[in-house]
């Protein structure tokens, strides 16, 4: 290239980035959400920030909050391992937000909550379950049940309502969820009298989980307990199916996506997950919702992710209006007094741990549809 | 032994879409001598070529999988050769490393328009073919599965004849023996390296396919692992060498079943190429290459 040509270039570029590297705004709030907008949880990032989005324009609707307007600043991280540090980093000191909202899969939370805690920036996660989450420090919260209590519900589960006894475990060892479920549910199911028989592995992006199951189905198992993300979870569904193991296959909430049944089809057909609501629960807080989502974004239905999305949005905004400041520290200390909050997925109240403790409920896939089949109180 | 069977049978049919994307690394560094990182790539488009054109033909008819598999070979084949006539042939002669730093910078080209032009969430391929399981004892065979090993051995089978027993077949062995003298009696090489490109592309769509009607969820970068496998697999028989490429998929494809299928599940992929290192180390050339002392 022409010198004369690439210093034009050069020039160019430098007044790009001063353009679009204005100081923030004086008369808005910042607050800053990374999500999986793309990729393979694409379905998590996508309805989380539908459900954050729209309670942000809702609190704008309403008069914004400290006689400010709020100004959501989403990233995506693509689903992939690392890009999430890099986002967080870029928010925090260029886009100068007060508050973080994310993730929903808790490896990428793991990877954000450090750097916040550093830049004491509250991160809330919206539906991270691993535990690790908010040991990371004092300014990392979540508003969602953490897996030592899902791996209960899905182990009583299988015993009382499935009436299995002997399992195999297939757990993707690259995931902080899947693996920390796993063992949650392995010490509840092991302590009620059942047996592990057989505990198999895989890697996120892995396709081909028929040596897996061929050797689960040779330990002539009664049920299949998978906790994973959607995208593997059909897989493993269909691929069992097509090795002739009929045994119920079960999960929690990292299965919840449309993708399950469209990947999955009819293996996934009478299959169950542990979730944090359903919308076919008819409580006024959720009929409204229902009815606001539907109508924000084109008739979709939300989901537990979209649910939680607008719950984590809601109950920073309540915290800064209780601290009556966006100060980092101010917004923590009114974050961990959270007290009967009620929201979408019920009442949030975050405890020492800044979790938060609340029912879960049980769902199935009947004929192509998520249908509700119990809940369970914490 | 039922156990073993049925593993062995998820093996192969594994290992036979590995060697279909192998057979395609290895003939471009036949006639080439570089790797065409770009190969994984069209192994990725193949399987969206599949994915639209297999929402034009009615579902689960064997003419409309057989139709939608032709098309998207037919596709790639004229994909690897656009790829090959604008960003090869004009290194042709340059440095070894030059071609195979453009051979990468082709291959993100391809992953990242594809994120663009697919969108980068994955999708769910269509059953294109009719799928049933068979009952053979206690071997469960999925008729997905007789279709990949089908393709692939019929595949391979064409490729041998169409290598050793016809006239561009011919060409390729001699532009592969020694570009120089080829042309000396008469071979077009651009020709000849162009359908060599054409050739293996289509092979890697056929893959892309088989691989997709397995494992029905497709993203852009669906084909960076199974690409790096089949490589792997290439240099395992022996890069350069057909039926080594073909043996050294197999070979990987099963081994690889059969330590997932074990406890050690974890470290399938560090087991598998643990052994490629030590073949590599009693066998430099792989399993069928020969080793040749480089022409000064």
């Amino acid at each position: 290239m022409p010198i004369a040509r690439s210093s034009a270039l050069l020039a160019g570029f430098a007044a790009a980035l001063a353009l679009t590297s204005c100081a923030p705004k004086k008369d808005t709030i910042r607050i800053g959400e990374f999500a999986s907008l793309t990729g393979k949880e694409a379905a998590f990032g996508q309805s989380s920030h539908k459900g954050t989005l729209l309670a942000i324009e809702e609190l704008n609707a309403a008069g914004g909050i400290l006689g400010k307007s709020l100004e959501l600043i989403t990233e995506d991280n693509q689903s992939k391992a690392g890009e999430s540090a890099t986002i967080v980093k870029k928010l925090i000191s260029r886009d100068k937000i007060v508050a973080l909202l994310g993730e929903v899969a808790s490896s990428r939370s793991l990877e954000a909550a450090p750097i916040c805690q550093a830049a004491k920036i509250p991160q809330v996660s919206p539906s991270s379950t691993n535990p690790a989450v908010t040991e990371t420090g004092d300014y990392i919260f979540r508003v969602c049940f953490i897996d030592p209590f899902q791996g209960v519900v899905m182990a009583k589960f299988a015993k009382d309502t499935l009436k299995v006894r002997k399992v195999a475990v297939l757990t993707s060892v690259s995931s902080a969820y899947s693996v920390g479920l796993a063992k949650y549910f392995k010490e509840r199911f092991v302590a009620d009298g059942g047996v592990i028989a057989v505990e198999q592995k895989y890697s996120e992006g892995d396709k081909d989980f028929k040596a897996q199951l061929t050797a689960i189905k040779a330990s002539g198992i009664d049920g299949i307990f998978l906790p994973g993300y959607y995208t593997e979870a059909a897989l493993v569904c269909k691929q069992a199916k097509d090795l002739g193991l009929t045994v119920p296959v079960f999960g929690g909430d990292g299965w919840e996506a449309p993708q399950l049944v469209e990947i999955g089809g009819a293996a996934v057909e009478g299959s169950y997950y542990s979730t944090h609501y359903s919308p076919e629960n008819r409580s006024p807080a959720v009929t409204t919702f229902l009815a606001k989502f539907k109508q924000r974004w084109k008739n979709e239905v939300p989901d537990a992710m979209a649910a939680l999305g607008y719950d984590s949005a809601m109950v920073l905004a309540d915290a800064m209006k209780r601290a009556g400041t966006t100060e980092g520290a101010k917004v923590r200390d009114a974050l961990a007094a959270t007290k009967g909050y009620v929201g979408i997925t019920g009442t949030t109240t975050l405890d020492a741990s800044r979790n938060a403790n609340k029912a879960a409920v049980v769902i199935t896939v009947k004929n192509g549809q998520f249908k509700f089949v119990e809940s369970v109180a914490p | 032994m039922s156990e073993f069977l049925q593993q062995l049978l998820n093996g192969l049919s594994l290992g036979a879409i590995y060697a279909l994307i192998a057979l395609g690394y290895t003939m471009v560094y036949g006639v080439l001598r570089f790797i065409n990182f770009a190969h994984s790539d069209v192994f990725m488009v193949g399987a969206y070529l599949g994915y639209y054109l297999g929402k034009l033909v009615p579902p689960g008819t064997l003419w409309g999988g057989l139709f939608v598999l032709f098309a998207a070979m037919i596709g790639c084949a004229g994909l690897g050769m656009l790829i090959e006539r604008l960003a090869y042939r004009p290194l042709r002669g340059a440095a070894t490393l030059n071609v195979l730093i453009t051979a990468i910078g082709v291959s993100l080209l391809l992953e990242y328009s594809g994120q663009r032009f697919f969108g980068a969430a994955p999708r769910v391929f269509p059953p294109i073919f009719p799928e049933r399981n068979f009952q053979l004892g206690a071997l469960i065979i999925s008729t997905n599965q007789l279709v990949v090993i089908g393709v692939a051995v019929l595949l391979m089978l064409g490729l041998q004849f169409i290598v050793y027993r016809t006239k561009i077949g011919t060409a390729m062995r001699a532009v592969s023996q020694n570009p120089k003298a080829a042309q000396l009696v008469g071979v077009n090489n651009d020709v000849v390296i162009s359908f060599t490109f054409g050739l293996g592309s289509a092979l890697a769509a056929a893959g892309g396919i088989l691989y997709a009607l397995n494992y029905p969820s497709i993203d852009p970068l669906m084909g960076v692992m199974p690409g790096l496998k089949a490589f792997v697999a290439a240099v395992l028989g022996g890069i350069g060498n057909i039926p080594g490429a073909a043996l050294g998929g197999l070979i990987l494809g099963t081994v690889e079943t059969f330590i997932g299928g074990s406890q050690w599940s974890t470290y399938k992929d560090a087991i598998a190429f643990a052994i490629l290192i030590i073949i590599l180390l009693f066998r430099p050339a792989g399993l069928l290459g020969r080793f040749t002392a480089e022409k000064v």
